[in-house]
């Protein structure tokens, strides 16, 4: 199968001589959830801007379901939806007309696109804002938005580059349910986020990008595999003063009602663990991870990749 | 992209500079409107007595064909150059350069853009001038030929000086400094007649000259030179900076990283 985007070798070197990509191969697969993680100047959005034609690349090729970027430039950005870090529409005009001129912009008929750009203002919640000035709205509205012009000239792919920077949370749930019917519906998409909770429940995939390199491209249930340490911390019915580790099995009291637990995965389960807490008369009322797994995986690899 | 598609990319670029320039008229229509009017008042009514007759005709009829002329200039240079500008300061040209729309409709859309404001804002000066003074048509398809030509050339101007430009500053330079000079020294308020001969060669090297010269034709049937001078160096510098717009478009100069 045709891969939805294929990168070789793509190096991008800035007129001021920094080199922000040194030579990166990454394929993405029709109908994946891609993550593209990496901290602040890795070349995420380098990598993003040379996709969607907004930045020169200095070599490399680049292919969009099979349409090569340099040669086949119009089919290639026929199949791509870009959603930008930064707000970037007219302020001053109004929501609906934004949609439907991205569309026109697409060769999409008026009618056609004042059709779908109903049908998407309405499925993100923004239909009462469509005679708005955009600039009125607020900034979870504008991000929806950006999605909705995305989407308006039905794109195979859809990138976007922290589309919950910013975000309420409630607004984001919302927002990851939307993209993951539209996922599930056929779309591909490569989304990169610092919110790598946001990465580790939605995407099935995952490459990370440092220093311009990929440094890593793999599944995302394979990444978290390799964690060997969990940390959890208990919340427990009554107060206590003291406990001895078990083992390996490391246990510090935070408070006399909150206990964290480490321990490799290797030696110990949770079964053991709360076997140990009950022989006690230790009761837990709930329990958490006590950090996102993913960011420790990232931050490891990222600090690994510096060594 | 097939024909139809690219006509209604053309066509939404289109409609959203024309809404564009339309909903803020008050900025865009009017204020030239009011200055023309000011100049018909001042050097028409008032000083025009006193300067008596030029080519057969009184000094407000005269100037009638380079007032409009200058609107329809420093109008259409303004839209292309703010709405270009605008749209690389907020961004939203990324809305245009990551969609399959060729360049080449991307230029056609603002020029065309600088054109309607151009000739909208030449229509009301002329409907203004009615108010102090006669309206001479003696070659109606020239006037509106010269009219739309230099419309196109000064859109293409402004797209060019917007691409370039990196602050609101950039965007006012050359309309103070260089298209007003130009436009004032352009035979708008006088003929090249009246000029000392070492004058007269000078002014030959400005284009407005022969812009103005050409509508003036159309209008009052009088000119400095001959008209197909004035076909000549309008099509030749349309030619010349469309050709250069599309290199900087696709070359993606100021407009990609």
């Amino acid at each position: 199968m045709t891969a939805a985007l294929a990168i070789t070798a793509l190096r991008k070197t800035y007129d001021n001589g920094f080199t922000a990509l040194k030579g990166i191969d990454l394929s993405v697969q029709q109908g994946d959830f891609y993550a593209l993680l990496g901290a602040n100047g890795a070349g995420k959005s380098t990598t993003i801007g040379i996709i969607s034609s907004l930045v020169n690349k200095t070599s490399g090729t680049v292919t969009i379901f099979g349409y090569d970027l340099d040669t086949q430039r119009e089919q290639a950005k026929a199949q791509l939806g870009l959603v930008p870090q930064e707000f970037n529409f007219n302020v001053f005009e109004p929501v609906g007309e934004i949609l439907i001129n991205q569309g026109g912009y697409y060769g999409i008929e008026r009618t056609i696109a004042t059709e779908r750009a109903e049908k998407l203002l309405k499925q993100l919640g923004l239909w009462d804002k469509r005679k708005e000035q955009a600039r009125t709205l607020s900034g979870g509205m504008k991000r929806r938005l950006m999605i909705a012009r995305a989407l308006i000239h039905e794109p195979r792919l859809l990138i976007l580059d922290e589309p919950t920077a910013g975000v309420d949370i409630e607004i984001r749930r919302s927002m990851w349910e939307f993209l993951t019917d539209l996922n599930k519906s056929g779309l591909t998409i490569i989304l990169t986020t610092h919110y790598l909770e946001e990465a580790e429940s939605l995407c099935r995939n995952i490459g990370i990008i440092d220093q311009g390199q990929l440094i890593e491209n793999t599944s995302m249930k394979s990444l978290l595999g390799r964690l060997d340490t969990e940390t959890y911390v208990f919340d427990l019915v009554k107060p206590i003063e003291h406990i001895e580790d078990l083992g390996a099995c490391h246990f510090q009291l935070r408070d006399p009602t909150t206990l964290e637990v480490s321990y490799h995965k290797q030696d110990f389960s949770l079964n053991q663990i709360f076997a140990f807490l009950n022989e006690q008369g230790l009761h837990v009322l709930s329990m958490r991870n006590k950090t996102n797994r993913l960011e420790q995986l990232f931050i490891d690899l990222v600090e690994g990749n510096k060594a | 992209m097939n024909a139809q598609q690219k006509w209604t990319a053309y066509y939404t670029i289109l409609i959203r500079e024309v809404l564009r320039f339309s909903r803020i008229w008050i900025q865009t229509i009017l204020p030239p409107v009011i200055t023309t009017a000011l100049y018909f008042i001042i050097f028409g009514n008032l000083i025009g007595p006193a300067i008596g007759e030029m080519h057969g005709f009184s000094y407000m009829e005269f100037i009638v064909p380079g007032l409009i002329m200058m609107a329809v200039i420093t109008n259409s240079y303004a839209n292309v150059v703010s709405s270009f500008y605008g749209s690389k300061f907020q961004g939203n040209i990324a809305e245009m350069l990551v969609s399959p729309v060729p360049n080449w409709i991307i230029l056609a859309g603002f020029v065309s853009g600088g054109i309607a404001r151009g000739m909208a804002v030449g229509v009301a000066v002329t409907l203004v001038s009615l108010i102090f003074s006669k309206l001479y048509i003696e070659h109606l398809w020239v006037m509106f030929t010269i009219g739309l030509l230099t419309s196109t050339l000064f859109s293409l101007a402004g797209l060019i000086n917007g691409v370039y430009a990196k602050s609101f500053d950039d965007i006012s330079i050359v309309p103070t400094f260089v298209l007003t000079p130009l436009t004032y020294l352009g035979g708008v308020f006088y003929s090249i007649t009246m000029l000392p001969e070492i004058w007269q060669k000078i002014s030959l090297l400005n284009p407005v000259l022969y812009m103005v010269n050409g509508f003036r034709y159309g209008v009052l049937g009088i000119a400095d030179l001959p008209i197909w001078i004035s076909y000549l160096i309008i099509l030749g510098f349309i030619f010349i900076l469309a050709s250069f717009s599309l290199y900087l478009l696709n070359r993606g100069i100021g407009t990609r990283t």
